[in-house]
């Protein structure tokens, strides 16, 4: 595969460096992303060659402007007319047609393999990714393990990712890690994710699905084979109970009110289905499909008024006093 | 010369239509037709273009709050159907083409003059019909490309996606209408002599953009009829639970959706190659091949559409074989960059503001052509694909390569239309402002994309690296339109105090140059004999004097033998009133009511009729 030589003066030239980005295709991280990125860099060498050459055309066209050119005859037959058509001929047709069947065959026959879903001989690794409007489903096929907007994977190790969809069509895209795969109704794609280094790697839904599209995106976080195998194991538990007097309170609260009739919370009566697993949400980072961080304040305020935070979501703002956002925070913060 | 100024009087009088307000209502001549054309793609440009600078205004920064998501979503809908449909496509076959391909053909009207008119009432009604959504706040919202389910009414229960099928069924009619009167006028009206091989580039390029609309819309009428039968009559066409299929519509929206990328270019292709042999004062290089060229484009252009849909999971054969196409429709375009790019070296080149315009244009369509190649990669299409660097990709095409040569066609036939020269210096100023403009608007788009910014986000976070450029982004905009503002302040300025310009400023090639500027209502006064593809260059013949009907010659396709003398239609109020009984089955169908709704289609049949009372006598 072209390794990418090219890559230290083309980003030097285009400042496209951006290893401080979390989202950056340019990063890769993964052997299928480093293809593509590599893919990438021989593409753009030679595309900014045919932008010179055209603009290398006009420009000696603009220098010689108002000469006399060797076709300036508007009558009769066009001197200069053989030469030109072997150019357009040579230029215009061969040396495209030498390139694209390169192009061709490198990208569409090498890379594409060795950036799809690996076969069931290679892994036995499988995770499920579901879009909902506006959050990602993540389960873990032979557990009963389910969470939201994170993706936990171990290092260095194929997986197939399974993206289906609850409701309309999203795409699964993790920059650093691959290409993107859509999530068709009634359709189960498939993609290789794959990480080289441990890390957080932000990934975001690639396609237009309604009004909170802007906001949802998700994090792959891989670890160490231990690590993962120890988050697999805690989250494939039920909830934890609770133990202070305000976390109870917020578990009533939860189980009685409105909450339950959405969201799961594996061990509880709450069984909803409508927004994320909720089992072990102390243990993620981020809210709201990466919208807002996980932390006891910023919970606080989404509870209060979430169409403020993520207007168009599927979570009503409720009618809760103060003592009963604290009391839900208490709960949910302590559900690890 | 008594016989020729009597010759002209005489015509003059034949040809004359009713003068104010009523005669525009009413006319069927082709340059009027076109004007009314231009002046209403040029609202519906400005409409296209204030809600682009009001997305580009929310997102020069991070987590800016000044339109709401579902405006937002609005918005980009709304921006991407006026620009395709109701700016692009008429304002270059409409308006350029309507008044062009008679004086470019030696013809006196268009092929069917009234249905010429209702093609541009349709669009019209059409183009209000769109807006009024805007105003009523039920714009359609999920984007041009109209995905379902998001489309559905699960998803979307109110009557904006009834607005985006209905207004692209009704602008698909007036669409229809001018390809298939392009393609009649292009293969009969031809003056006696102009075979095939003589046709100007002009023409060769509105003939492949008119064959490629009326095979394309179909699919796309189908399509949103489908999505309006589901949304409105419960049918399952897209229900996957019902056993319809989500991707049906991906397919039929891309098999129109392709080719309709071509079929806003071709147009532009033909400009330029108008332009180029003017302004280098040199007859285009391979002229056969870029003929070839700008039909061949069009056809293999219907065979690359599931390249739009390689990530949503299609086996990997399919996937190849339309890479393959893709790749293979390179091949035409480079042919005719190289061409032109020759044309303007060995020619005599003078830029002036036409010339500088399509020296732009062959810019970015060079940039926008390569980035499109990159999509043959399957795996890096898959990486980049609905992010910001196909946004960069396809405003560049169409910004670039569509836009443009629009620009600068409207500088160069300025003369002809208006009968004043425009103002140099004021013109070069606003192309390069245009030029700036554009590339810091849309450059900096590829490096956003492929740091991971994904398209139709009404917002985005800070912390990823993406506002520095979004923020040049949106000041690239505004350069534009001030660009564009210096652009019709020249025009408007020269149409009051421009220098009288001569029938024939440029010294161009072909038979628009050989009549005064403006043209008269007949066009030719001597229907002229053609012998090469530059008439007003070679040796110009003798011709037909036609002056005593109101009358147009009629050729044979392939080799433009005389064969009859067809008598025209004359002025007629008929296409807007039955413009106005389409409008109204329109109306009657987005508010439900379906019985009105055939009611009003018993209107139209009445129309007709009314039309059809009024037939010009047979032809002699």
């Amino acid at each position: 595969m072209p390794r990418a030589r090219l890559v230290t003066p083309l980003v030097f030239v285009l400042a496209l460096a951006g290893c401080g980005t979390q989202q950056n295709a340019l990063a890769p991280e993964s052997h299928p992303a480093r293809d593509i990125a590599s893919l990438w860099w021989w593409m753009l060498g030679a595309a900014v060659l045919g932008v010179g050459l055209i603009a290398g055309l006009l420009l000696l066209a603009w220098i010689r402007r108002g000469r006399r050119g060797i076709g300036r005859d508007t009558l009769g037959p066009k001197p200069g007319e053989r030469a030109s058509t072997a150019v357009v001929l040579g230029l215009g047709v061969a040396m495209p047609l030498a390139l694209i069947a390169a192009l061709f065959v490198i990208s569409d026959m090498f890379v594409i393999r060795t950036t799809q879903a690996p076969a069931a001989t290679r892994t036995t690794m499988t995770v499920q990714v579901i879009g909902h409007q506006w959050y990602w489903e993540v389960r873990y096929p032979g557990t009963p393990a389910v969470t939201a907007d994170e993706i936990h994977i171990p290092v260095r190790t194929p997986v197939v990712l399974q993206a289906t969809t609850d409701d309309v069509i999203h795409s699964v895209w993790v920059p650093r890690l691959n290409r993107k795969i859509d999530t068709i109704p009634g359709q189960r794609n498939e993609i290789l994710l794959e990480a080289d280094a441990a890390g957080d790697y932000r990934g975001q839904c690639a396609e237009f699905c309604g009004l909170q599209h802007a906001h949802m995106a998700m994090i792959v976080v891989a670890e160490p084979r231990a690590a993962f195998r120890r988050w697999l194991a805690a989250n494939a538990k039920p909830a934890r109970t609770v133990s202070t007097a305000l976390a109870h309170r917020g578990e009533q609260l939860f189980m009685d009110g409105a909450c339950q009739s959405c969201h799961t919370i594996r061990g509880t009566s709450a069984t909803g289905t409508a927004g994320p697993d909720l089992t072990h949400v102390a243990s993620r980072a981020t809210l709201a499909a990466v919208t807002i961080r996980n932390d006891p304040r910023s919970l606080a305020e989404w509870i209060r008024d979430p169409q403020h935070v993520k207007p168009g979501n599927k979570m009503p703002d409720l009618p809760l006093t103060s003592a009963q956002v604290n009391a839900l925070v208490a709960y949910l913060d302590a559900l690890r | 010369m008594a016989v020729a100024e009597r010759r002209a009087e005489r015509l003059e009088l034949i040809w004359a239509e009713r003068p104010g307000v009523l005669g525009w209502l009413t006319t069927t001549d082709h340059k009027r037709v076109g004007l009314l054309y231009f002046w209403a793609t040029l609202v519906l440009f400005g409409a296209g273009g204030v809600e682009a600078l009001l997305m580009r205004t929310q997102l020069a920064t991070a987590n800016e709050r000044l339109v709401s998501p579902n405006t937002y979503d609005e918005l980009f809908t709304v921006h991407g159907i006026t620009m395709i449909f109701f700016f692009i496509i008429p304002m270059t076959t409409g308006a350029f083409g309507n008044y062009l391909l008679p004086l470019v053909l030696g013809a006196r009207d268009m092929a069917f003059p009234r249905m010429n008119a209702l093609s541009f009432w349709i669009f019209a009604a059409s183009g209000i019909f769109l807006y009024t959504s805007l105003a009523l706040g039920v714009a359609p919202n999920a984007g041009w490309f109209d995905y379902v389910p998001l489309a559905s009414r699960a998803y979307d229960p109110g009557s904006n996606i009834d607005f985006y099928c209905l207004a692209l069924i009704f602008n698909g009619i007036a669409s229809t209408l001018t390809a298939a009167n392009f393609i009649v006028t292009i293969l009969k009206l031809r003056a006696p002599g102009m075979s095939f091989n003589r046709m100007p580039l002009f023409a060769f390029a509105m003939l492949a953009a008119a064959f490629g609309l009326l095979f394309a819309l179909p699919s796309l009428s189908a399509d949103t009829l489908f999505l309006f039968l589901d949304r409105r009559l419960g049918m399952h066409f897209f229900d996957v639970a019902q056993g319809g299929s989500a991707l049906l519509w991906q397919h039929l929206f891309w098999i129109f959706g392709h080719p309709e990328v071509y079929i806003l270019i071709v147009p532009a292709f033909g400009i330029a190659t108008s332009i180029i042999p003017a302004f280098t004062q040199r007859k285009l290089v391979a002229f056969p091949l870029v003929a070839i060229a700008e039909l061949l484009v069009v056809f293999i252009g219907f065979g690359v559409w599931a390249h739009h849909m390689f990530a949503t999971g299609m086996p990997t054969v399919t996937l190849v074989f339309f890479a393959a196409a893709s790749a293979a429709v390179v091949i035409p375009s480079t042919i005719q960059v190289f061409a032109w790019c020759m044309t303007i070296l060995t020619g005599s080149a003078t830029f002036r503001t036409p010339l500088l315009f399509i020296a732009g244009f062959i810019l970015f369509f060079v940039v926008g052509g390569l980035t499109g190649i990159m999509f043959v990669a399957i795996p890096f299409d898959q990486q980049v694909t609905d992010t910001y660097f196909v946004v960069a990709h396809f405003h560049y095409i169409i910004f670039g390569a569509a836009v443009f040569p629009i620009f600068g066609g409207m500088y160069y036939w300025f003369p002809k239309v208006t009968g004043r020269m425009y103002l140099e210096r004021p013109g070069q100023i606003s192309f390069w402002l245009i030029f700036a403009g554009t590339n810091l608007l849309f450059f900096p788009m590829h490096i956003v994309g492929l740091l991971g910014m994904t398209r139709r986000d009404y917002t985005y976070p800070g912390g990823l690296g993406w506002a520095p450029y979004n923020f040049a982004e949106t000041v690239g905009g505004f350069v534009t339109l001030a660009g564009i503002l210096l652009l019709l302040g020249n025009l408007v300025v020269s149409y009051r105090r421009g220098e009288p310009a001569p029938p024939d400023p440029w010294h161009g090639g072909t038979l628009e140059w050989t009549v005064p500027s403006p043209p008269p209502g007949y066009n030719f006064a001597v229907i002229p004999t053609v012998a090469s593809a530059y008439p007003n260059w070679d040796a110009p013949s003798g011709g037909l004097a036609l002056d005593r009907d109101h009358e147009q010659t009629v050729t044979s396709a392939a080799d433009g033998r005389l064969v009859a003398i067809a008598r025209m239609p004359h002025e007629s109020p008929w296409p807007i009133v039955l413009a106005l009984c389409v409008s109204l089955v329109f109306v009657a169908l987005v508010i439900g009511k379906f019985a009105l709704a055939g009611i009003c289609c018993a209107l139209c049949a009445l129309a007709l009729l009314g039309w059809h009372s009024a037939e010009p006598e047979e032809a002699s």
